[in-house]
């Protein structure tokens, strides 16, 4: 069993999932937690509710005329774009993301390991990024279309629209598919695969009768994943001209003065986000998924692949040739062309120092505050509490555009000096990504013993004092696992960011979103690449540092996915 | 022991933070115009003496000026900087898209921090006149500006003029082959050759103002000629007159001054910039303007400011630096190559009635053009 592949599903699967999950039960512990958690969290989730609540209100409050507007022939139209997007990312991430999957845990082939990593590489390149690269080599006058000039190609038929955007969309999410499935698939009990094929079922009939099945709570994660990230993809769709909700709210926002109408869209986005939540919890329920035979279960012994090996191999190539070759040649080039004019050097140190500014100080906000979330996650049984941490998962649930408006109307309407500055831009930030950080901390704090706090109190030490001194420290490797995922994930933010950074300032984000809408592509090769690398190596941290560093894994000696497998 | 007390520490302080900030959205909420944003009133220049050296205007003061700027930092920054030392009257400027800060200042209704709304389109200006929440203007700032760049209810004027063009590539096509109106860029023999931007703010003013000369049926039937004829699409002004240098599309519709930019660093660039004659809506000139709002605490300063924008300083500024048209004083030098203002045949338009952006929105949106 990879314990990294679950770890991380886990914190991916946390960041949507348990924000439906019900309570835990009784803990066994008479641990008492520090009753300033408490507090901490109502205010944290204070601040998450309170935008919200007045983008509600500002939505129904524009009356109707909204409602008009809403129920117009284009309205519509957004809406089943909208939908439309959403399901074939879902579907196509699933269909790229499944037997991604399969062959990596189960195929004999060479190079495994390499094929994980390359296909897990996706993750690490914002869509928005990729999006600008699949522009410039399939546009129509893009570079595919350069190297087919001498054939007489003078233009390739439109990339934008529908097509651009769930290219670019599905190539940059199907990761998130991946993972929950092959760490699913590692769990499997191949008795009961091998009883199947006992039984006289086909290869095919197997897959489809016995492992997809056992897979389903995987799938629905992942798909789940995938469709809130379709519907909340903001800089890909806009790029591709794609007009869905995000970019019709960002459109309204820019272009209009009267923001009614960004406050109704996003209203009805959040419904629909919603809905989607509620749809994966019927899907996810009720689900008996565990192992009923007895003894250790028996390793995998890997398929050969025979005729279907080159259909594999073109299916896997493909897949990474578009998703990170293609996206990595672009930027390597751009590079090359902004050194030639010397354009690199002074566009790098500003959006440098923002960017990691900005992401380290919103990962330690985070990280700070996810521990009182942790603690009333784990320790709490109050439903009042629990419902706290579920205020506290709204933020990630929701799109970042709609969080980030939400946060405008507020700040312009109560907290105006607060508006366009850097304490506001880390709580959108803490907003969007506090779940992320709770995730991880959360499942940190369930591995530790409850005695372990029980045993201080005895010793005499305060709730307080166990808290910092027994359980945080145990937590550490979790901790601060979430903070290099909101450090991660920070960086590549878009729509939190443009909306509201104080002026000037610039990440690299923004800088690559600017760079692009004045046409000049060169200025983008630097700061994508330096956003590319850091996002792998933060990945990198989390899936290896995760299995070294906690102790109860470190004597179990179990390695890591990316030092090798059994 | 180390990392627990680091992480007491920084919990108490994203606490508060957390606390702060609630508080001082309390605050605002209850005493309406309370808080400005933070002046930098330690820095100390309150009464930096005027250099003066090339300088008409001999004004100066004491304050701060809340500028809500529509226009780039890097376009009017400077000069705003050079009004600072000339006057001693600091300027804070919030920088952001035209149309988001007029939405801005619409929303914090009375609260609004800000004195002066500068506007990259005469749009937005006649928006916030229509909402009331600028006032008005004296006589001698007025009085300075041509009727056709103010507003008539004196509340904003024109800083500097902006002419939309056709630019062109001279190696791909001759001037007399260009289409006599904006209308016939929907002709046949325009298919797939011609760039637009219909997300970009000058466009939409553009089409706002064919609306008002031609009304919305006939508009809308141009955009979807545009789209049928298969117009490039680009994301802003620059990218297209940067794909017509390029050869890769023919003509392409923006502002004047883009070309300019370009002709700057390369002065052989193969593009050209084409006026549609006989005042079609194709020849829009519109403005960058300023308005002060009603709710500014000192009218008195932030008229110093467009005073100081409509001087020779300003004005020549504008023509040298951003390569726009001078409103303002008849013997201010305008960019090489550039027609003269007078010798557009612009329609004849009140440019306060390009304020129905949402009205172009719609039809935009109605007739694909947005996707």
């Amino acid at each position: 069993m990879q314990k990294s592949d679950i770890v991380l599903t886990q914190l991916i699967r946390s960041s949507a999932v348990r924000a439906i999950a019900k309570p835990r039960s009784k803990p066994a512990s008479v641990f008492e937690f520090p009753p300033i958690s408490q507090p901490i969290a109502a205010l944290v989730a204070a601040v998450v509710l309170m935008p919200l609540v007045y983008l509600v209100i500002r939505a129904v409050g524009a009356g109707s005329e909204s409602l008009d507007y809403l129920l117009r022939a284009r309205t519509v139209g957004i809406i089943t774009n909208s939908l439309l997007l959403t399901v074939a990312v879902t579907f196509s991430a699933a269909l790229i993301g499944v037997p991604f999957a399969w062959l990596t845990t189960r195929a004999k082939m060479r190079f495994r390991r390499v094929w994980l990593i390359l296909g897990l590489l996706p993750m690490v390149i914002p869509s928005y990024l990729g999006a600008v690269t699949l522009i410039a080599v399939f546009g129509p006058r893009g570079e595919l279309q350069s190297l087919l000039e001498p054939l007489g190609v003078t233009r390739l038929p439109s990339i934008y629209g529908f097509v651009g955007a769930w290219l670019s969309v599905t190539l940059f999410t199907y990761p998130y598919v991946m993972l929950p499935v092959r760490a699913a698939l590692m769990n499997l009990d191949p008795a009961l695969e091998e009883s199947a094929y006992s039984l006289g079922l086909s290869r095919w009939h197997v897959f489809r009768r016995v492992i997809l099945p056992q897979l389903r709570p995987a799938l629905a994660a992942g798909m789940l994943l995938a469709a809130l990230y379709a519907l909340s993809d903001f800089g890909a769709v806009t790029m591709m001209r794609y007009n869905v909700f995000t970019r019709a709210i960002y459109l309204q926002y820019t272009s209009s003065f009267d923001r009614s109408r960004a406050a109704v869209l996003a209203l009805v986005l959040i419904v629909i986000t919603l809905g989607i939540l509620a749809i994966e919890r019927r899907v996810a329920l009720n689900m008996r998924n565990y192992r009923a035979g007895t003894g250790t279960q028996r390793a995998y012994r890997p398929v050969t692949l025979r005729r279907m090996k080159i259909p594999a191999y073109v299916f896997m190539g493909t897949v990474v040739t578009i998703g990170v070759i293609v996206p990595l040649v672009m930027m390597v080039s751009w590079l090359i062309r902004g050194l030639n004019a010397n354009i690199v050097a002074g566009d790098l140190a500003a959006p440098l120092v923002n960017t990691v500014s900005a992401s380290s100080a919103a990962a330690l906000t985070v990280g700070l505050l996810s521990i009182p979330f942790a603690i009333l996650a784990v320790r709490s049984t109050s439903h009042f509490n629990h419902g706290l941490v579920k205020v506290a998962y709204l933020g990630s649930v929701l799109p970042g555009l709609v969080v980030a408006l939400a946060l405008v109307f507020f700040a312009t309407r109560y907290a105006h000096s607060w508006y366009q500055t850097f304490p506001i831009l880390i709580v959108g930030y803490a907003i969007r990504f506090l779940p992320f950080s709770i995730g991880a901390t959360r499942s940190a704090f369930t591995q530790i013993n409850p005695r372990y706090e029980d045993a201080a109190r005895c010793l005499g030490l305060n709730s307080w004092q166990v808290t910092w001194r027994i359980t945080t420290p145990l937590a550490r490797a979790g901790i601060l696992a979430g903070m290099a995922l909101v450090f991660l994930s920070v960086m590549k933010e878009l729509p939190t960011t443009l909306l509201l950074a104080p002026t000037g300032f610039n990440t690299f984000a923004t800088r690559i979103w600017s760079a692009y809408d004045a046409g000049s592509l060169a200025r983008i090769g630097a700061p994508a690449l330096i956003l590319v690398a850091v996002s792998a190596l933060s990945l990198y941290f989390i899936l290896h540092h995760e299995t070294y560093k906690n102790p109860r894994w470190h004597r179990n000696g179990k390695r890591g996915l990316l030092r090798g497998q059994r | 022991m180390r990392f627990v007390r680091y992480t007491a520490l920084s919990l108490l302080l994203a606490l508060l933070l957390t606390l702060a900030f609630s508080a001082s959205a309390q605050e605002d909420e209850s005493s309406g115009s309370g808080s400005r944003a933070s002046s930098n009133e330690s820095s100390g220049s309150g009464s930096r003496a005027s250099s003066g050296e090339s300088s008409d205007f001999s004004f100066s003061g004491e304050g701060t000026l809340v500028v809500y700027s529509g226009r780039g930092e890097e376009l009017i920054g400077p000069i705003l900087e050079q009004f600072e030392e000339e006057t001693g009257i600091e300027v804070e400027v919030r920088y952001g898209g035209t149309a988001e800060l007029a939405a801005v200042i619409l929303e914090e209704g009375d609260n609004s921090p800000a004195d002066v709304f500068i506007a990259q389109d005469a749009g937005a200006l006649g928006a916030l006149a229509k909402a009331g929440v600028l006032a008005t203007l004296p006589e001698d700032i007025v009085m300075q500006v041509p009727e056709a760049f103010r507003s008539p209810d004196d509340v904003w004027v024109g800083l500097s003029g902006r002419a939309r063009v056709l630019v062109y590539n001279p190696e791909l096509v001759s001037e007399d082959e260009l289409p006599a109106s904006i209308l016939d860029l929907t002709a046949p023999e325009w298919k797939g050759r011609v760039g637009w931007a219909p997300t970009n703010g000058s466009l939409q003013a553009n089409v706002t103002a064919m609306r008002v000369l031609l009304g919305d049926e006939a508009t809308e039937a141009w955009l979807r000629g545009m789209i049928e004829n298969d117009a490039q699409v680009f994301p802003s002004n620059t990218p297209i007159v940067q794909a017509v240098l390029n050869g890769e599309i023919e003509v392409g519709l923006v502002n004047h001054y883009y070309l300019f930019r370009f002709l700057a660093e390369d002065p052989d660039a193969p593009g050209a910039l084409y006026f549609f004659p006989g005042g079609d809506p194709g020849s829009l000139v519109n403005v960058a303007g300023a308005g002060i709002l009603n709710v500014s605490d000192d009218a008195e300063l932030g008229q110093q400011l467009i005073r100081f924008l409509l001087s020779e300083t300003g004005q020549q500024y504008f023509a040298d630096e951003t390569f726009e048209y001078p409103l303002v004083g008849d013997d201010i030098a305008i960019v090489d190559g550039l027609i003269p203002l007078e010798d557009i045949e612009a329609p004849d338009i009140d440019l306060t009635d390009l304020d129905d952006l949402q009205g172009t929105l719609d039809l935009l949106d109605e007739s694909g053009a947005l996707g």
